[in-house]
């Protein structure tokens, strides 16, 4: 019973061809004809789908022009709808109107790949700088990435309020504590925020470049760098979205291992991220016993599996690194002295009153804001959308020991930390049966290499939330195209809702509970 | 006799320009034991400023003199403060020639051109911050003058000497109007030195700062300077406080002996209410910056009372 697909084909009808090249085998990929792309999206809102995500790949090495894709989500399912550009007439109607978080992503196939959305309401580059050539086209084959670029003048428009004492605040993009670099543009009366305009892309790396220059086996470790606190699961998206595509088998202790270190990383940003969260209002106390657990996480991680974050312990087809007996023991009694001191910090949080006053009510997401941006992660679960992959699509061990997903509706910052709170909790209980019940075998398996003109979809939940891999390989099976979409590439809107009739001070309270990436999203 | 009493009037500011960072030091030592964190020590402001000192000066091309005059400005206003607030002895020849208006009207002007240079580089925080202290001066020096009122009309007199001097003969020990006065007191003292709740002096978020705000495009020697003056202003508010509310063991001679002991004691003072400062900050979040009219008003209200209560009940 696949309700996204039956919708296509209730709406297109012959049109819609459902096209078998795209793995895992279990989720629906279809083509669909230029001008039908908008009839689809309707379709797709028509039964409340999601938007996950929406990119182009430059298909000129495998005898097509540009390919657009759209990726919707309904429940557990994912349907991914393909039109076709030919290469001298790369136009396509926009779905922006239908979709919130396709402004971004639309605006970026624009400025990287050269894709026209027509009808899309501001083509303003979006991570692509105004002082790079209009022509230059970083994701497309004729683009060479090795020649330095010419630099012309240009200059981005912000969107501008005025009225009598309207005024301007630019902030950033180098901000005065040690995070990732951001502009963010209020325009405000008094301490009144009108309008928030956030502008991102200064990490732009181009690391969906790099990956059609590596091989498959490469792209696992750039996948690793993609965000560095998210390390995991971004090698995890990244090996899953091609062991799909080889059809490759992880053996089942591989798998677990796999989950024990997602889930260890979760856990160690959820602490820090509630400590952060604290300090911002100035309670400072709770951010220093915060890290201090984070510490002790992290220290674990580094004697048991040779570093602090776990970067590059998950390869195509297995992990890399074993856990003993020994390691067992360490982590079952660090999560019991963890547990105790931080329900004790918990308990201080919540009975902290003056501290009750500044994360209560916000920074409000409203649920109905929060699905018309498909916000993912820790973002919609605090605003009363019940989506979690760990939960929708289980991989083992996941399907074996369950997942209770958080979920709050009121999306203010005591939501989003409260989220973080429980998926701590829930977290170690799936670390202790993972660590009981851990089965014996082999650790990894021969990833393999794809097929030409195959494609692999993955999708997985890291501690911010749904990261999603699409791989395509070329005609000789390379890397023809490697999509990477952080969850913070739609969440980074919901921050600019959120903020909106809140005050000027509150702004870093909100951005914390937010704490969204900026290398993930700007690539 | 009279030049022996500037010499003590001399040794009160050596003390003030010394011992500020002291009690600044001490304060964040206590801060990071709070927190479980291991300190940089008592003395570590010292060797800020020193840094601060030996560092150049980066200046805004459109800087006035209003940027480059306020530092020594606020930095003067301080060490005036410091002369008229009796801190070991009573006898402070300065002290007669200023009483407390003359004393709330210098943390004033500090404020005032700290708020204009703020908005003079014409930097989004700087305005930020200047709007958010004036707006926070406006509801504190009401309240203040209103508690210090308070203990005037007890002692008759607007001038600090004098009303320490009643105080501390004991003629007015244990009047609610006191209590009350005490109380607002130890709000406007929060809220006029930048501590938690009110403004946080450790944050690196522009955009929750106060006085921080306005003080950002500082550097080098003029940024010591201010720096420093933050500090006695700090320090001065408990000199002040400890004044009017607890004068025991300062002298009232000019006598050695009773000096020294009145420096003891002083300590000891420090110590406690840096161990109290210590307790409101770690124990509590900074407000929203709105509650802050709440927060500034219940002074206002509890030194309103305190003043009805001396009219109705003494």
């Amino acid at each position: 019973m696949s309700i996204l697909k039956n919708a296509i084909i209730s709406a297109l009808g012959a049109d819609a061809v459902f096209d078998g090249n795209n793995y895992p085998a279990s989720m629906d990929f279809c083509v669909v004809p230029r001008g039908k792309f908008v009839d689809a999206a309707k379709a797709m809102k028509k039964i409340h789908a999601l938007l996950v995500a929406e990119w182009a790949s430059d298909e000129s090495q495998l005898g097509r022009g540009f390919g657009v894709f759209a990726c919707y989500r309904w429940g557990a399912e994912y349907l991914i709808v393909k039109i076709e550009l030919p290469y001298d007439d790369p136009i396509f109607a926009s779905i922006t109107n239908k979709f919130m978080p396709a402004y971004r992503f639309e605006r970026q196939m624009k400025s990287l790949m050269g894709v026209v959305p027509v009808g899309h309401p501001d083509l303003r580059p979006w991570i692509k700088f105004e002082d790079w050539p209009e022509d230059a086209w970083p994701l497309r084959k004729s683009f060479d990435a090795s020649k330095p670029m010419p630099r012309v003048k240009g200059e981005y428009k912000f969107v501008r309020a005025e009225g009598e004492g309207v005024y301007e605040i630019p902030v950033g993009p180098v901000h005065a504590g040690i995070i990732e670099p951001g502009h963010f543009r209020f325009q405000a009366v008094g301490e009144d925020i009108l309008n928030l305009e956030e502008r991102l892309g200064y990490v732009h790396k181009g690391i969906e470049k790099r990956f059609e220059a590596l091989s498959w086996q490469e792209g696992s470790r750039l996948a690793g760098r993609v965000s560095g606190d998210t390390t995991v699961a971004h090698s995890l998206a990244y090996c899953m979205a091609l062991e799909s595509m080889t059809g490759c088998r992880v053996p089942e202790r591989a798998q677990w291992l796999r989950a024990l270190f997602l889930e260890r990383e979760r856990i160690a940003n959820h602490l820090g991220d509630l400590g952060a969260i604290c300090n911002d209002a100035a309670f400072a106390f709770m951010l220093y016993q915060m890290s201090r657990l984070k510490e002790i996480m992290l220290r674990t991680n580094h004697k048991l599996f040779g570093h602090r974050f776990m970067m590059d312990r998950i390869i195509p087809g297995g992990v890399s690194v074993d856990i003993g007996p020994d390691g067992r023991e360490l982590i079952l009694s660090e999560l019991k002295k963890l547990l105790k001191e931080f329900n004790r910090l918990v308990v201080i949080y919540d009975e902290n009153s003056s501290l009750e006053d500044r994360v209560r009510e916000t920074g409000i997401l409203i649920p109905d804001k929060a699905r018309e941006l498909c916000a993912v992660g820790i973002v919609a679960r605090a605003s009363g959308l019940n989506l979690d992959c760990r939960m929708q699509n289980p991989f083992p061990p996941y399907d074996r020991i369950g997942v209770n997903v958080p979920v709050l509706i009121s999306g203010d910052v005591h939501a989003r930390a409260w989220v973080r709170v429980e998926e701590v909790r829930e977290s170690i209980r799936i670390i202790r049966e993972i660590i009981n019940a851990l089965p014996s075998g082999p650790i990894s398996a021969e990833a393999g290499i794809p097929s030409p003109d195959s494609s692999g979809f993955s999708a997985v939940e890291g501690w911010r939330g749904e990261i999603v891999y699409w791989l395509q390989a070329g005609p000789n099976s390379e890397i023809n195209r490697g999509m990477v979409r952080d969850p913070s590439s739609v969440n980074w809107l919901g921050l600019e809702q959120a903020v909106l009739g809140n005050i000027v001070p509150d702004f870093p309270l909100c951005n914390k509970s937010f704490n969204q990436s900026y290398s993930g999203h700007d690539l | 006799m009279k030049l022996y009493r500037f010499v003590i009037e001399f040794l009160q500011l050596a003390i003030l320009l010394g011992v500020a960072p002291a009690f600044t030091g001490w304060v964040r030592m206590l801060k990071c034991w709070s927190q479980g964190r291991t300190s940089a020590g008592i003395f570590q402001p010292y060797r800020d400023i020193l840094k601060l000192f030996s560092k150049d000066i980066f200046l805004a091309d459109n800087a006035s003199w209003i940027f480059r005059f306020t530092p020594y400005l606020v930095f003067g206003t301080a060490v005036l403060a410091g002369a008229i607030i009796p801190m070991l002895s009573l006898e402070l020849p300065i002290a007669s020639t200023a009483d407390v208006i003359v004393l709330v009207a210098l943390f004033a002007i500090a404020r005032f051109f700290t708020a204009l240079a703020g908005m003079d580089i014409g930097t989004a925080f700087g305005g930020m911050g200047s709007s958010r202290e004036m707006t926070i001066a406006s509801l504190a020096e009401p309240a203040m003058l209103m508690a210090i009122f308070t203990v005037s009309l007890a002692s008759k007199s607007t001038s600090l000497s004098q009303m320490v001097h009643v105080i501390y003969s004991g003629q007015i020990a244990l009047r609610p109007s006191l209590a009350f006065a005490f109380f607002a007191f130890i709000l406007i003292a929060l809220a006029e030195t930048g501590r938690i709740p009110v403004d946080n002096p450790a944050t690196h978020l522009e955009l929750t700062m106060i006085h921080e705000a306005m003080i950002l495009e500082y550097s080098g020697r003029h940024l010591a300077l201010i720096e420093w003056a933050s500090m006695m202003k700090l320090f001065l508010f408990v000199m002040l406080g400890v004044a009017a509310f607890a004068p025991w063991g300062i002298a009232e001679s000019g006598d050695i002996i009773a000096i020294s002991l009145a420096f003891v004691f002083m300590l000891l003072k420090l110590v406690i209410v840096g161990i109290v400062l210590v307790m409101i900050e770690t124990g509590l979040a900074k407000m929203r910056i709105f509650r802050l009219t709440e927060f500034l008003g219940s002074a206002f209200l509890l030194a309103t009372l305190g003043m009805l209560s001396f009219f109705i009940l003494e």
